[in-house]
Parts: structure tokens; sequence; C-alpha cells
């Protein structure tokens, strides 16, 4: 094929992302268990790329995961979504930047209904200004944060300090790029790269020096499953498609996961740890766990941002050997002390995982 | 009987999900719930697709429906554009709104659900709240789990967080916008159906002669958030 088609069909896979002025809609999953990552997120935004981010008290969760645990019903979660448009409405901005995947799913799947079925758009106005007296605007452009991040990877490789590259051997590094399902499995064209070639998370990871892992199970789910783990009692599907996963990457030697949906880096995470205890099974190095990131701890960690300000020290999989290998200078004293210097004593340590 | 298929049919999620069905099980190849439970999307889709109301009563009252991960895998793969998942989520909806979902071990959990997520939605505006996940519910959180939460305000400030402050990541969502969150709830009938789950429920425990109150581990929510049979999984 000559280079101009390839490059007609590859403009199929693009989306538009705004170039500034985001409404910024935080994620459940990540405040609760990745709290870091998500303020990182809005400090490379500010003050990496020097963007307009309007951080906005006044929203809620977007119910998402009520929806797919079937306790929210859609009239209900489409209301609230109403309630953001509107908050961003009010404030003056157009861009509506997602930090979850279940979020950047739903809002997604709102649009399009509304768009093709316009009576659900008008129903759902009379409900919120009948709950709130509110109106709103649709959105011009809605982003997932990685999409962001996607748009601007070239001028963060130009910043970052650190690469995907293995200093001692100059060789790039092995990275698993795992995207959430809700990310561009519903709406393919929503996506960088649609659901065939999704390219978000892949050409950030390029764009720092890193080589992508293809193995069998690159698409499959991480297991979430909302009810499936929510309830303690269907865990086991949870646990079971983290490990399909892990066990088809495994002999392809990662040197790290990079995620964009806040779910997946927790399951990938706390998965290795719980596999650890019952089959006595890792998968990195020395008995280690592969390191799982988001996509803004990976930015900030390339950026020069210290590992524990940023949260590395509450995932389960230490992150120590990617920082080594990238030739990130850290003091392993300071991972479990508290602001200002705090001593405030360590976690115990997991029977099988090695954790630093 | 009732028909079933009249009122799954008044769901939008039905006419963006079902068009027609080859019954060519792709969707079924690609379903993390199907490699791991006694499940495959295709028959579900089929049968909607069938319009026999005594199917779909089965569908309505069994536990087949309740195992669906919703991750829309299928939505991509369906050569002719179907999404099993939403049609899925219309057949629970249905289940939850008639109390069918009491029938079988898998429906019945949605008082679990209602009680967690459901209930911190309104009472923090988040869906998941740190606080409420203990160690013993959440073992997969690990030994680090404890030593966090017994420290948040020391480990937070280092992330440039304020806990419960005014904005921020996991600032303390307002009073007015749990009010209106409320409001919402209430004008579309979103508290209508949490309080229809919940007397269900209690009509299902006293059925089975457990006793049921509103604590998280009363004997009907251990036995619902605990439970899984064998018959669900592959052998």
């Amino acid at each position: 094929m000559k280079i101009e088609g390839k490059k007609r069909l590859w403009r199929e896979y693009q989306k538009e992302i705004a170039e500034d002025h985001y409404y910024f809609a935080r994620s459940c999953v990540r405040q609760q268990i990745f709290p870091g990552a998500e303020q990182i997120c809005v400090k490379i935004l500010q003050h990496d790329l020097g963007r307009d981010v309007f951080d906005d008290p006044g929203h809620t969760t977007c119910t998402g995961i009520g929806y797919h645990t079937d306790v929210v019903q859609l009239e209900t979660i489409m209301t609230v979504v109403a309630r953001q448009f509107s908050l961003m409405t009010n404030a003056g901005y157009e861009n509506f930047a997602v930090s979850c995947i279940t979020s950047f799913g739903i809002y997604t799947e709102i649009l399009e209904t509304w768009h093709h079925f316009p009576e659900t758009e008008e129903k759902t106005r009379e409900y919120l200004r009948k709950a709130t007296g509110r109106e709103f605007k649709i959105p011009v452009n809605l982003a997932h944060t990685s999409d962001i991040f996607y748009k601007f990877r070239h001028e963060i490789a130009q910043k970052s300090r650190y690469k995907l590259i293995n200093h001692n051997t100059g060789e790039p590094l092995r990275v698993v790029e795992h995207i959430g399902c809700h990310y561009a499995k519903m709406f393919p064209h929503k996506g960088v790269g649609g659901a065939e070639y999704p390219y978000v998370l892949a050409g950030l990871a390029e764009a720092l020096g890193g080589e992508i892992v293809d193995y069998p199970e690159r698409r499959h789910c991480c297991g979430f499953g909302f009810r499936q783990y929510v309830v303690k009692a269907n865990r086991g599907y949870s646990i079971s498609a983290s490990k399909i996963k892990l066990e088809s990457m495994k002999p392809y030697k990662p040197d790290l996961i990079v995620t964009n949906c806040p779910g997946c880096t927790v399951f990938l995470d706390r998965w290795q740890y719980a596999i650890s205890e019952m089959e006595g099974k890792t998968y990195g190095d020395n008995g280690q766990g592969i390191p799982v990131l988001t996509f803004e701890e990976l930015t900030a960690v390339c950026l020069g941002y210290s590992p524990w300000e940023i949260g590395l020290q509450m995932h389960n999989v230490g992150p120590e050997p990617l920082l080594r290998k990238m030739g990130v200078p850290f003091d392993p004293s300071r991972k479990y002390l508290g602001a200002g210097g705090k001593n405030i004593g360590i976690p115990e340590k997991p029977k099988v995982l090695v954790v630093e | 009987m009732d028909d079933y298929i009249k009122m799954l049919e008044e769901d939008i999620r039905i006419k963006e999900g079902l068009t027609a069905c080859i019954n060519c099980g792709t969707c079924t190849a690609i379903c993390p719930a199907a490699n791991y439970y006694n499940y495959d999307p295709r028959i579900i889709v089929d049968t909607v697709q069938t319009r026999d109301n005594s199917k779909i009563y089965d569908l309505l009252t069994g536990d087949t429906i309740w195992y669906c991960g919703e991750c829309m895998s299928c939505k991509t793969r369906c050569p002719r554009g179907n999404a099993p998942g939403l049609i899925i989520m219309a057949l629970r909806n249905l289940s939850i709104r008639l109390g069918f979902f009491t029938s079988s071990e898998k429906g019945r959990q949605q008082l679990a659900i209602k009680r967690s997520i459901g209930h911190w939605i309104l009472k923090y505006g988040y869906c998941l709240y740190r606080e409420e996940m203990t160690l013993e519910d959440h073992p997969e959180q690990g030994p680090s789990w404890e030593w966090q939460n017994r420290n948040l305000e020391d480990l937070l400030p280092l992330f440039g967080v304020q806990y419960k402050g005014d904005a921020g990541a996991l600032r303390k969502i307002s009073d007015d916008s749990l009010k209106e969150l409320h409001a919402i709830f209430e004008v579309t009938g979103g508290l209508d159906f949490y309080d229809n789950i919940e007397k269900k429920s209690k009509e299902k425990a006293d059925e089975m002669k457990l006793e049921f109150d509103e604590r998280m581990n009363c004997e009907y929510m251990h036995e619902i958030y605990n439970k899984s049979s064998d018959h669900h999984y592959k052998s």
C-alpha cells in the first residue's frame, strides 16, 4: 500500500482533541485508590503543559459504577451527567475532560443516545430542570485525559528528563499498554486508533522511548466486571481475567504495564499481589511483580517528579525495578515517610511478592 | 403471562443493542464472562430475538443474565452491530423493576450493591469510598491498605491532596451538590428503584427464613455477599 493510502486510512482512526481550556471531571476510583495520580495529572496539564484546566469541586460522581452494576437507571445517570454539563456551561467551558474510563464511556454513550434519540435529551432536560432548575449545553469536545496526554506526547517527550530506555543498555523498555474496555470498545470512533488499533497509550509510550509489547491477550478485559468485583462472591471472575492477561504477557518480559483506566490499574496491581498469596506466583524478576503505572504516573516519572510525591508507594507492586532501569534517582528510605519526613511506620510485607 | 418483550422494547438499549442476531457466536468467543461462568451471550440474544415470553421470563428469574461483566467487548466484535451487553442491561433493569431478581442467587446480590455503591453515591457523592472498603471485605488490597488508611492525613499532603477539603482529589462533596444529586434520584425514579430492591429483598429473606435488617452483615446480606454455588461455573 502506498504511504498516502495508509495515511488516509489512519485518519479515520483519529479523533478531535481540544487544544486548551478543559473542564475537568474527576474519577471516583482514581481519587480513592490512587489520589496522587489524579493530582499530578492536573499539575502536569497546568504547570508542565501550560494548559487551562478548571478543577470544579461542584461536580459529583457520574454514578457510572452504579449504572454498570445495575442499581442506577439510565434516566438517572443521564440527568446526573446533564448536571455535570450544566456546571461546565456555567463555568464558561465547552471542552469536557474526563479522568475515568467508565465515565468516558458513560458520557460517550449518553451523547450518542441523545444524538440518535433526541426525545431522551429533551426528557433529561425536563428532569434536570425539575430537580435543580439547571440548564446545560452539550460539550463541543469530549476527551479522556489520556487523549490529551497523547495529543501533547511530543511536547511531554521533549520536556522529559528520563526516557523509557534502559539506561545501562540503551535498549527501549518493553511496555504493555492496557486500555480500559470502555475507552473504545463501545464507540470505536471516539478513541484514538479505534478499537482495532488503539494507539492512545502506545503513542505516548513510544514518544517516551518505549517499545510496545504485542501479546495474545492484549485486548482482554482486566476483569473489573463491575458486579463481578463489587460482590465478594463473584471476585473469582475478576482475578481470573487479570491472570489470563498476566500469564499471556509474562513470556514477553514486560518492564511495565501502563494503563489509562483507574479500575484496570487497581486490578492489574492488586491481583498480582493476590495471585502471589494464593498460588505463590509472581510475574516480574526476583519475586517482584510487573509495575503497573497510570499514564499520568508514568509521565510524571519521566518529567522528573519524585515517585513518592505522586503516590507510587500506594501500589502493591513496587515501582523500584522500573525506576532503576530508567536511571531515575530515588531515595528508598523516604518511601514510607509521611509529609515533613514524619515516621509513620511501614506496611507489613506480603508473604510472597517481594516489595522493597 | 405478561408481555415482557413489550416491556423490554420500551428500553432504548434494546433498540440500540439488538438488530438481527445471526447466531455466529463471535460475542461468546470474545466474552470474559463466557470464559469463566456457564454463560453464552449468543443464547441470551437469540432468546430475546425469539420474542417468546415464557423464555424471557426464565431469563428474568434466572442466574444467567447476572454473569455478564458489562465490559462491552461483544459490542466491538459483533458483525451485525448488536450489543449483547446492552440487552443484558435492559433485562437486568426489567428483572429488578418486576421484583424477579430475588429468584436467583446472582440476582439477589443487587441488595449488596445497592447498600454499598448505591448508598455511597448519595451519602458521599462518590461511587467508591475508601473508608468503607475494609481489608476483611477487600483482602486483595493487601497489607499496605491498612498502613495507608491509618496514615492518610500524613500521606496525602505529600501528593498535594487535602483530605475531605474543599477542592481537589478526595474533597468532601458539598451539601448543596449532594442535595442536587438526591433531587435527581428522586425526580428520575432512582430512589423508588432503590426502595424496590430493599422491599423485594426483604420479602425474599422472609421466604428464606433469614434474618433481615439494615445492617451490612445481617444474615441475608452475609448470604448474598459471600455465597457462590458450584452450578455457576464451568466444570
